[in-house]
C-alpha cells in the first residue's frame, strides 16, 4: 500500500526537480518558462479563483463525460447489434471524430449564443463519446456465438442475453475507453473555456494569465488541470474495480 | 456378471428422430450444401456418438437438435414433437467451455437455472449445482473464477452447467477436443459416471473414434459434405465400461470398421484386411 502511494509521488518529485533544474540551468526568465518554485505563490495568490474555476471546469467535464457515456453506449449498441447500422454509421463517426474540435467552437458559440455552460458541456461530450461508442460496438459485435447459444438454446430473450452476457462481457473494453474519454473531455472543456470570450473555468483563468503576462499563473493553471485529470482518471479506475474487477487477473 | 452385459436401452421410444434432413447455407459464392439425407434415431436414455470428416456438417446437426435453426427440408422430432425453436429441455456443451469470467464457477453452473427456473430459491439452485460439482470432482473450486482453473476442470464445470437444469437431451460439440489425451480419458470416465447418476439422452460430436466407442451406445458415421448418414454401428459393450474395454478384440474390431468408414467418407481407398 505504502509502495503504491510512494512510487508515483517520488516520480512526481523527480519530475519537478528536473523541471526546476532545466529552468535554472538555462537561466530562463519567468516569461519564457516558469519553474515549479514559482507555482505555490501563484496558487496561494489566486486560491479562491482556483477553487471556483476548478470546480466549474470539473463539473462541466463530468457532465459532458456522463453524456458521452450514455450516448456513446447507445451508439455502440446500435453499431454492435446491427450490421446495416455499422456500415452506415462508421464513416460518419470517423469523419466527425477527425474534425479538429477547435474549429467547432465558433460554430456552437454562434448556435447557442451566451449558453456558456451548455456549450462547454457539449464540447466535452463531442470530443469524448467516440472511443466509448467504438469500444462498446466492437465488444458487442465480436461476442462469440457460443456465448449467445448457451442461453439462446434455453429460449432466453435477446434482452436477457444482453443483460446476462453481452453487457458484462463488454465492461472491460468500456472502461478502457472511458479512461481515454475522461482525459479527452478535459481537453473539450478547456477548449471552449479558453477560446470563447468572457469564459469561465480554469481555461478562462489561463487566458487571463496570458492577458496580464502572469506566466506563473498560466503554468499553475496547467498543473491544476493535470491534477484534475489525474483525479478523474482514478475515479474511473475506482469504478472499474467495482464493476469489472474480475477482468484483472493479476491478483490470482 | 450377466447383468453387466445387458444393453443399457430400457425403452424403445425414440427421443430424437431426424428424418431426411437437407440444408444449405447461403454464402457469398452461392449456396453451400452441408446436409443431404441425414437420418438419425436416438432412443431415450442412450448415447449417440457422431463422427465424420472435418467440415461435414456435424455442428449443424447440433444446432438442429438444439432448435437454434430449422432445416431447409426434412424433419427433426424430439419426444414425438416437431422442433420449431429452442426449448429449455436441452443442455449444450462446446469445445470452448464458454464460462463467464465475471461469475464464480458456482454461479456459472447456476446460470441455466436463472433462465429455466427463475423462481427457484437460491438455496435450491446452489444445492443442485453443488450436487453436480461433487460428481465431477470440483468441490472446493466453486468460489474460483474460470481463469483460475485448468482446461480440464473448466470443461467439467461446463458439463455441470449443461446438466444443471436436468435436460432431456445433452448435446455436445467436441467437448473434449481441446484437452490433452490423459485429461480427455479422465473426462470420458466422468461422462460415464454422470450418465449413471442422471438420466439423459446424449448426442456427442467427436473426431475421436476411441471416444465414440467408449461413450456411445451407437456410433453414427456421416459422409463428406454434403453429409448423409453413411453408417450406423451399435456398440455392444458392457454399460459400465472402463478404459480397459478399449483394448479388447471386440473394441479393436469396431475401431477398425469405423476407421474404414471414415476413409470412405473422406473418399479415400480402403486397404483390404
Amino acid at each position: 500500500m505504502l509502495y503504491k502511494i510512494a512510487t508515483p509521488i517520488i516520480a512526481i518529485i523527480i519530475f519537478l526537480g528536473l523541471w526546476e533544474l532545466l529552468v535554472w540551468a538555462n537561466g530562463w526568465p519567468n516569461f519564457k518558462m516558469a519553474s515549479p518554485s514559482d507555482l505555490p505563490p501563484a496558487f496561494w495568490k489566486y486560491k479562491e479563483l482556483f477553487l471556483t474555476m476548478g470546480w466549474q471546469t470539473l463539473w462541466r467535464t463530468v457532465v459532458g463525460l456522463i453524456l458521452a457515456v450514455i450516448v456513446g453506449t447507445a451508439i455502440g449498441m446500435i453499431i454492435g447489434f446491427s450490421r446495416i447500422a455499422r456500415d452506415a454509421l462508421y464513416p460518419l463517426l470517423i469523419g466527425f471524430n477527425a474534425i479538429p474540435k477547435a474549429t467547432l467552437v465558433p460554430v456552437i458559440s454562434l448556435l447557442f449564443i451566451g449558453q456558456h455552460d451548455f456549450n462547454t458541456v457539449l464540447m466535452a461530450f463531442m470530443i469524448s463519446f467516440f472511443p466509448i461508442a467504438v469500444s462498446v460496438g466492437i465488444g458487442l459485435s465480436t461476442l462469440e456465438p457460443e456465448y449467445r447459444d448457451i442461453l439462446r438454446a434455453l429460449g432466453a430473450s435477446r434482452y436477457t442475453i444482453f443483460v446476462k452476457i453481452a453487457l458484462p462481457k463488454t465492461l472491460p473494453e468500456f472502461f478502457g475507453a472511458l479512461k481515454v474519454s475522461a482525459t479527452l473531455a478535459f481537453i473539450g472543456t478547456n477548449l471552449v473555456e479558453i477560446v470563447s470570450p468572457h469564459g469561465r473555468g480554469l481555461g478562462a483563468l489561463f487566458k487571463s494569465g496570458e492577458t496580464n503576462g502572469d506566466y506563473p499563473l498560466m503554468f499553475a493553471v496547467l498543473i491544476a488541470l493535470a491534477f484534475l485529470g489525474i483525479v478523474l482518471y482514478y475515479a474511473v479506475i475506482f469504478l472499474e474495480r467495482i464493476f469489472a474487477g474480475w477482468a484483472d487477473r493479476e491478483a490470482s | 456378471m450377466a447383468a453387466l452385459f445387458l444393453s443399457r436401452r430400457k425403452t424403445i421410444e425414440n427421443l430424437i428422430e431426424i428424418k431426411g434432413v437437407k440444408h444449405a447455407y447461403q454464402t457469398a459464392s452461392g449456396p453451400l450444401e452441408v446436409l443431404d439425407g441425414l437420418d438419425v434415431t436416438v432412443p431415450e436414455g442412450t448415447f449417440a456418438a457422431v463422427v465424420g470428416p472435418s467440415g461435414c456438417g456435424k455442428s449443424t446437426l447440433t444446432r438442429l437438435v438444439a432448435g437454434l435453426m430449422t432445416p431447409d427440408q426434412g424433419e427433426v422430432w424430439l419426444h414425438g414433437e416437431r422442433i420449431k425453436g429452442p426449448r429449455n429441455t436441452v443442455g449444450m456443451a462446446f469445445q470452448n467451455p464458454v464460462l463467464l469470467e465475471w461469475r464464480t464457477i458456482l454461479d456459472n453452473v447456476i446460470l441455466p437455472l436463472e433462465i429455466v427456473a427463475p423462481r427457484m430459491p437460491r438455496k435450491d439452485r446452489v444445492a443442485r449445482a453443488m450436487e453436480l460439482l461433487e460428481m465431477v470432482g470440483l468441490v472446493g473450486f466453486e468460489d474460483k473464477r474460470p481463469s483460475e482453473l485448468s482446461g480440464g476442470m473448466r470443461q467439467r464445470a461446463s458439463l455441470c452447467r449443461s446438466l444443471v437444469h436436468k435436460p432431456d437431451v445433452l448435446i455436445m460439440d467436441e467437448p473434449f477436443g481441446a484437452l490433452d489425451a490423459f485429461t480427455r480419458e479422465d473426462l470420458w470416465q466422468t461422462m460415464r459416471d454422470l450418465r449413471a447418476a442422471e438420466p439423459f439422452t446424449a448426442v456427442l460430436i467427436t473426431h475421436d473414434l476411441r471416444e465414440s466407442v467408449f461413450l456411445g451406445d451407437q456410433v453414427i458415421v456421416l459422409s463428406g459434405r454434403p453429409a448423409r448418414t453413411q453408417y450406423v454401428m451399435d456398440v455392444d459393450l458392457p454399460a459400465d465400461r472402463n478404459l480397459d474395454v478399449l483394448f479388447t478384440p471386440q473394441a479393436a474390431d469396431m475401431l477398425h470398421i469405423l476407421r474404414d468408414q471414415i476413409k470412405i467418407a473422406q473418399g479415400r481407398e480402403v486397404e483390404s484386411h
